[in-house]
């Protein structure tokens, strides 16, 4: 039977670009014991954008992100959420938005990525963190596959773009169309990784990062690809937030992305492998999300000392109900990215993963059930463990 | 792995017979647009469906076919049909793997447009962000025939819905299901209307596919919907067989977002890959579906890479590109090309480009303009998207 490992591993989030801020806030957002003792290790020189940093201007909305460098500051930074409005100006809504970067990536200046979305942004600075975090990992293009899972994909442009074209579509700007399509964030990371061959973009609920898990393994099992990028990314806009506070008010969504890296072989110890991914519990017919989030909850194993599980609340919680009850039973370490962070829909959920790949890379947990209940579509999970020696 | 049901919704009606007329002959089913306001744009003219107000018989309750959207209700249909001549049974599990590209488009349109009022709108919100979603529409076909089971939603841009079939044909083959739905679907948009308009990409006059006047492509709307299942589980149910996908190549062209490599070099591997996969030379294939959009970009370049993939074959390949006929379908031209390709095979006959009178000289193929039958054991359908998504598949007829 064919292994699958988790190489390497890439965030942004509203926390910052990079894994290590991610980890940093969600150790201030929600206890995070069995990450913290890795990330204090890190911390003790600080970051050269912390270094840059003014010290007075830690409120500014727009941050560098990894200029996070205690709880305290995390805290304090948290509590200004950045508001989105309607047009209109009657409605507003909490966001968590991914500062911009400082200092500005060299990659950006790609002729790619000059009018790419955020969002391509995002999962891009993701990809190449994960693959710059995989040592010794030789990365063929020709044999590089990229499976993206999205919810509303660039909805930043879409917004622009339809905003014009209810004003007057002779004017509309053809600049703006072709970044609106789905898949121009993989397109992106093909172009600037030289990806000649397979590249799915996936669109569901936050299920479809673990989606585009299952496909990327199942290129690798069948030796279509030898190395796989698997990316979750979502933006925010004001249309989502208006969305989703019709089910859940005053939630803040978030934005950002999370890549993990795939291939066949463990390389460096110590070495994260994706034992399992659950089926897929779908909420179709009458079936609701409780019996379907009990069904993947029973598929992974039952708790054992030193495991970590990473679930997808985001503290809203008639949302949130079917994992809470799910999971009821479980007592040891626990991570909700979202609740620190937002709802980050599916780049959220690839930070589930990426956190949880973290807590096993630095010996902190041995394994973590990541636990993936979807707003409307379906309940599914999976597994990492430390392969052995 | 064999397709042992298909169902397929265009501009020329809803199911494999009222398509299979209108293709056999080159009909065009181009109309002015009624669904939106076009008045201030280049074009004005798109291939709509004429979407009957009744549904097919499924499980779905009235509260829910009451809110179904218009791409649900064209995904709806065809899976009816494919479901229904594949005598498949509710219960199980069963893998759906759709490809889209505007998922619930005309419900999130009009969500956007009630939120934008200076007092926005509250009622019925929830269900239209609801319906825009692309997994709603997946869940109404589940819902529908009464299975559950891991759903897989491609937006690979135009190439979305052969990307899905060859998917679902992975799935098969890899013996990780015996039986897959799939399929794909895109309901006329305002959004991409207007967009296609803003880059000039829609045609003022005729959607002429690979011919040397051609001044762009025309937008259509429908769905198609095939059954896949192993050999072993068509011929135990005793199915009526349709014919197998033999081959699917997908490649990503790098080249720009919105515009191919100019000389085809992604499309060229990813028949190459279709056809290799297979263990199928070009000399045995006896249709090929372009693309085929009508811009003069994607048509150049498209010739340019069958010319270099068929070799000598070119000089008596017969292509041609059904677009002319309902227009791009976006994510679901692949898998409604999918089923033209099926009706060739299984009737023999090869469908015209309408509207071409001067071929490109850019094709060293023939292109077929008139209505005509002939012999076709292997057809070929290429999808190409923005974003570099190109997809092949080969299709082979079942004895």
């Amino acid at each position: 039977m064919t292994r699958i490992f988790v190489r390497g591993a890439g965030a942004v989030s509203p926390a910052g670009w990079g894994v290590e801020p991610l980890l940093t806030a969600l150790r201030a957002g929600d206890p995070l014991p069995s990450v913290e003792s890795c990330s204090r290790g890190r911390e003790s020189a600080p970051s050269r954008a912390a270094e840059q940093r003014d010290p007075n201007d830690h409120r500014r909305p727009t941050l560098a992100a990894a200029a996070y460098q205690s709880t305290q500051q995390f805290k304090e930074d948290q509590a200004l959420l950045h508001e989105l409005r309607a047009p209109s100006g009657s409605r507003r809504f909490a966001a968590r938005l991914v500062p911009t970067p400082v200092p500005r990536p060299a990659w950006l200046a790609h002729p790619r990525l000059r009018r790419a979305s955020g969002i391509s942004q995002f999962a891009l600075s993701a990809a190449l963190e994960a693959i710059e975090s995989a040592p010794g990992t030789v990365l063929d293009a020709t044999r590089l596959g990229i499976v993206t899972g999205t919810h509303t994909a660039s909805i930043r442009y879409s917004e622009r773009f339809f905003g014009e074209v209810l004003d007057n579509p002779a004017t509309a700007s053809p600049m703006l169309f072709p970044e609106t399509v789905m898949n121009a964030p993989a397109s992106h990371m093909a172009a600037f990784l030289g990806c000649t061959g397979l590249c799915y973009s996936l669109v569901a609920d936050q299920t479809a990062f673990v989606q585009a898990l299952v496909v990327g393994c199942q290129w690798l099992v069948d030796e279509r690809v030898d190395t796989c990028l698997v990316v979750g990314m979502d933006e925010a806009a004001w249309p989502l937030a208006d969305a989703l506070d019709h089910f859940a008010h005053g939630l803040p969504v978030s934005e950002g992305a999370g890549a993990l890296l795939l291939t066949r072989q463990p390389g460096t110890p110590p070495a994260v492998e994706l034992k399992c991914i659950t089926d897929a519990h779908l909420y179709a017919a009458a079936a609701t999300k409780e019996p379907a989030a009990r069904a993947m909850r029973s598929q992974l194993p039952a708790e054992s000392p030193g495991e970590l599980l990473v679930d997808s609340r985001s503290g809203a919680p008639r949302l949130d109900r079917a994992e809470t009850l799910a999971w009821a039973d479980w007592r040891g370490a626990r991570i909700s990215p979202r609740l620190a962070l937002g709802e980050g829909l599916c780049a959220a959920t690839a930070w589930q993963f990426v956190a949880a790949r973290a807590a096993l890379t630095c010996g902190s947990a041995r394994a973590a059930n990541i636990s993936v209940v979807g707003a409307n579509l379906q309940s599914v999970g999976a597994r990492f463990e430390l392969a052995e020696e | 792995m064999v397709i042992t049901g298909a169902g397929i919704v265009t501009a020329l009606g809803l199911g494999w017979r009222a398509n299979a007329d209108g293709f056999r002959v080159g009909r065009r089913a181009f109309r002015p647009v009624s669904l939106f306001d076009v008045t201030r744009q280049r074009a004005r003219e798109a291939a709509e469906v004429d979407l009957p107000h009744a549904l097919p018989e499924t499980r779905l309750s009235a509260r829910t076919s009451r809110r179904l959207t218009r791409a649900s209700r064209q995904l709806l249909w065809a899976a009816a049909e494919a479901w229904r001549q594949a005598g498949w049974e509710a219960g199980g599990s069963l893998p759906l793997v759709l490809g889209t590209t505007g998922c619930g488009s005309e419900s999130g349109e009009q969500y956007y447009r009630l939120a934008l009022e200076p007092t926005p709108v509250r009622r019925g919100q929830p269900t239209r962000s609801l319906r825009h979603q692309g997994q709603r529409q997946a869940l109404d076909v589940a819902e529908a025939f009464g299975f559950e089971g891991p759903v897989t939603m491609i937006a690979n841009a135009c190439a979305s819905g052969s990307n899905a079939l060859g998917h679902a044909r992975e799935l098969v083959l890899t013996g990780r299901a015996e039986r897959v739905l799939a399929g794909g679907y895109d309901a006329l948009s305002q959004l991409a209307f207007a967009g296609f308009d803003s880059l000039q990409a829609l045609s003022t006059t005729l959607c002429r596919p690979f011919d040397a006047r051609r001044d762009g492509l025309g937008l259509g709307e429908g769905a198609a919907v095939l059954t896949l299942e192993s050999l072993d589980s068509a011929r135990r149910r005793g199915a009526d067989i349709l014919g197998e996908i033999i081959g699917y190549g997908a490649a990503t062209d790098c080249h720009h977002l919105a515009q191919p490599h100019p000389e085809g070099q992604a499309a060229f591997l990813s028949m190459q890959e279709a056809c290799a996969r297979a263990g199928v030379a070009p000399e045995s294939v006896g249709y090929v579906n372009a693309h085929g959009t009508g811009t003069v970009l994607n048509d150049a370049s498209e010739a340019l890479a069958i010319n270099r993939w068929a070799g000598l074959r070119a000089r008596d390949l017969p292509v041609s590109s059904t677009k002319g006929s309902v227009g791009h379908l976006l994510g679901g031209s692949g898998a409604v090309e999918a089923v033209v390709c099926l009706m060739v095979l299984r009737e023999q006959w090869l469908p015209p480009a309408p509207c071409v009178e001067t071929p490109d000289p850019a094709c060293a193929f023939p292109l077929v303009r008139q209505p005509r039958d002939a012999r076709v054991e292997i057809a070929l359908s290429n999808s190409f998207g923005f974003g570099g998504a190109n997809a092949t598949l080969l299709f082979r007829r079942w004895p």
